[in-house]
């Protein structure tokens, strides 16, 4: 598929619009229909999540577990990358480092090129849009089809992934009907199973015809040089097998170190994403077709990327947030992304992990509300499968704010004065005086206030505040026998 | 020979001084009839956790220098509010790491700090099955976030379901965050207004005619929804539904 007009004035909007967290978020929070399919659909992959996991004898043992391989891996990351180079090369394959976006790009459009192909199956890849690849392949003049199903909705409807492994959940069946309707010039059925057939007919032809595969890996293995790739469609199997020159697409930070560490990690994988045991298909491959084989590529390329992430690593305090193995278990758990979705956060990637790492890889001056715009209540950390501590880098994120003067001279000031008074007890006595004489005082005698001064004045915007008590804890003490 | 009275220090909580000053007095009333000596050092004002929360850490840690020597001198430092209890147990270690001078004394008194429902459970081991409210109500429950940094998972439920007369009503997504956050709940209030209505919904939904909620914090947010939205439900912490069972007056000494 050319790229069309639609497209282009989508992204070029998608471009030019500064990000404003509060405007969209407001807007999502508002939005009924967006919240019941998001509530309903994390609900149901947590609920699964906390089942599954009661499976094994010890799911806080093997989180750890999980969370030491990542973080010894991150911390030798040099060691294994060098190790993973000359595992693929052994089996046949080409190693491609891409410094950014561009680079990635440059090189996937180059072995497209070289190698003359015309057809692109894609499997589902967040790095890959992270770099925005499929647009620029398409802008390059190739035929590329997403082959996941929700990644073939976003496709079709111009639209951007909105969850990590469940792409399409602000949608509903009844815009998806529509989208197949108009899409494919057919008469318009909401039966999911009619949907899914329809939609397997068009892939299947792709499949047929698609000379190079793309793929992601949710795992690289440095001692045996592969790639794996977990999925429950089966159309990564497709895109690994079918044509004939393969390109996978990975972060660095994918990598762990041997395939022992793999059976650790698979058994955490899809349990953190959507409650089950398994996906499934698990495909582990590496190289292009061997002597002997029925299957498999003339060419396989491994694209590592780097795009930020060395910068992160690099970073002693922040590198542990390269542990993500990108299983959204975070973003089911998230009373804010439970509510606002992930379109909301302005980048590929929402949720608490989103809320890191986009400010992480983008600035935090662009997105310095995400890590903001959190209670703080740790269910992300609980669900993390590797232990990412989330909460606390959202604190020391909101510390960088802080030092680096982000947020306002006024609110800072405010802060600080608050802080200094607090240190002692009669400034603090004062403090609270003042504010029981002024609340009481709206209140009237109801003991609730219904608006409060313009400071605080979020609070009444959706909820009456409680009076002080007449007489404070302290001034009871002293009353005391 | 019976043990020596536990020595326990009340860290009431700014939320708890100005709002619920009745939790502090059930806390002291109810520690005081298992065979403790609470104290209330007047000196405490703020632990620090909202600096600390909003990025502001030399503040957050010229609080928490504050709050050590005060609550040295303890056997035990007992609070109503999870949050804060995770502060002193928690954060502090962050706020002081790599301090050789400060590290002991802040271990020191992480280790004797308790939220006052596992201070009952761990420490002073009640059988709540004593209790036994003066009328039957339906009851249910708020499992308040920062529990999850004290390492508490259901014991806060299992307890309350062992008091007579409570008609426990399980409450759906009881351990979803009520939106309120602390400052959160002001700068984002179209967000926490979303999560505060949810949680406010599953209260409703449960049938229940009270709702136990052990964090003042928790307690401002849902009890003014609750208000806004004309719900008839009664919002309490744990310490005032047994001091109900216990027949302790709040009100005073």
């Amino acid at each position: 598929m050319p790229v069309d007009r639609n497209t282009e004035q989508f992204l070029e909007e998608a471009q030019a619009t500064p990000f404003d967290f509060h405007e969209i978020s407001v807007k999502a929070a508002g939005d009924e229909r967006l919240k019941t399919a998001v509530s309903a659909n994390t609900q149901r992959q947590y609920d699964g999540r906390v089942s599954r996991m009661l499976d094994l004898p010890d799911p806080d043992g093997l989180r750890d577990l999980a969370g030491r391989i990542k973080q010894h891996t991150l911390d030798h990351l040099d060691y294994y990358l060098d190790q993973l180079k000359s595992a693929v090369e052994a089996n046949g394959g080409r190693v491609h480092f891409a410094a950014d976006g561009a680079a990635a790009r440059r090189i996937i459009t180059d072995i497209a090129t070289q190698a003359k192909c015309r057809g692109v199956i894609k499997s589902k890849s967040m790095a890959s849009e992270e770099i925005e690849l499929a647009h620029h392949l398409e802008r390059a003049g190739l035929d590329l089809v997403e082959t996941d199903l929700g990644e073939f909705i976003i496709q079709i409807s111009h639209d951007k992934p909105s969850h990590l492994v469940a792409p399409i959940i602000h949608k509903d069946r009844a815009s998806i009907a529509r989208l197949f309707a108009d899409y494919f010039h057919t008469p318009y059925t909401d039966d999911p199973s009619a949907l899914t057939r329809q939609a397997r007919t068009f892939l299947r032809d792709k499949f047929r015809r698609a000379d190079l595969g793309i793929t992601g890996g949710n795992f690289l293995i440095a001692q045996t040089g592969q790639v794996c790739v977990v999925e429950n469609e089966g159309n990564a199997r497709q895109s690994i097998t079918t044509p004939r020159v393969l390109v996978s697409l990975v972060g660095i930070e994918k990598l762990i170190p041997r395939l022992a560490d793999l059976a650790v990690m698979l058994k955490l994988l899809a349990r953190s994403s959507t409650g089950q045991p398994m996906t499934i298909y698990t495909s582990i491959f590496g190289g292009p077709r061997q002597p002997g084989e029925k299957d498999g590529p003339e060419q396989f390329h491994l694209v590592l990327l780097d795009n930020g992430r060395s910068e992160i690593l690099a970073d002693p305090q922040y590198r542990e947030t390269l542990r993500c193995i990108r299983c959204g278990a975070c973003l089911n758990a998230c009373p804010v992304y439970r509510k606002i979705g992930g379109h909301a956060y302005g980048s590929v990637y929402p949720g608490p992990i989103g809320a890191l790492i986009t400010p992480l890889f983008q600035g935090l001056g662009k997105f310095q509300d995400l890590p903001q715009a959190s209670s703080l209540c740790g269910a992300c950390y609980e669900a993390c499968p590797v232990k990412i501590n989330i909460p606390k880098h959202l604190v020391n994120l909101r510390r960088d704010i802080v030092k680096g003067k982000l947020n306002g001279w006024m609110e800072r000031l405010v802060y600080r004065l608050w802080a200094r008074g607090l240190r002692s007890p009669m400034v603090y006595r004062m403090i609270v005086g003042l504010q029981k004489f002024d609340l009481r005082r709206r209140a009237a005698g109801t003991g609730w206030v219904h608006r409060l001064p313009r400071v605080a004045a979020g609070w009444t915007q959706v909820r009456d505040m409680p009076a002080p008590a007449s007489r404070t804890f302290r001034q009871l003490w002293k009353d005391r026998p | 020979m019976p043990d020596p009275p536990k020595r326990v220090a009340l860290f009431v909580t700014c939320l708890t001084d100005q709002f619920y000053p009745r939790i502090g007095v059930a806390v002291t009333k109810i520690l005081e009839h298992f065979g403790c000596t609470v104290d209330f050092p007047r000196a405490q004002t703020c632990c620090g956790q909202p600096f600390f929360n909003n990025g502001f850490h030399p503040e957050a840690r010229a609080l928490a220098e504050r709050m050590v020597p005060i609550f040295a001198s303890y056997d035990y430092v007992v609070t109503p509010s999870g949050s804060c209890c995770a502060m002193v147990r928690e954060q502090y270690h962050e706020l002081f790491a790599g301090d050789a001078k400060w590290e002991k004394p802040t271990h020191d008194l992480a280790v004797r700090t308790y939220e006052f429902v596992e201070f009952l459970d761990k420490v002073l081991k009640v059988d709540f099955a004593q209790f036994k409210l003066p009328q039957p109500h339906n009851v249910t429950y708020h499992y308040t976030c920062h529990l999850r940094g004290i390492g508490i998972k259901d014991q806060g439920v299992r307890l309350l379901r062992q008091i007579g007369n409570v008609q426990f009503k399980p409450m759906e997504k009881t351990d979803q965050c009520c939106g309120f956050g602390g400052t959160f709940a002001v700068k984002y209030p179209a967000i926490s207004g979303a999560i505060v209505q949810d949680k406010v919904s599953c209260i409703a939904a449960s049938g229940a005619d009270t709702l136990i909620c052990n964090d003042a914090g928790c307690t401002m947010n849902i009890a003014g929804m609750c208000h806004r939205g004309g719900m008839d439900v009664t919002v309490k912490h744990i310490a005032e539904l047994m001091a109900d069972a216990m027949g302790i007056d709040v009100g005073g000494w």
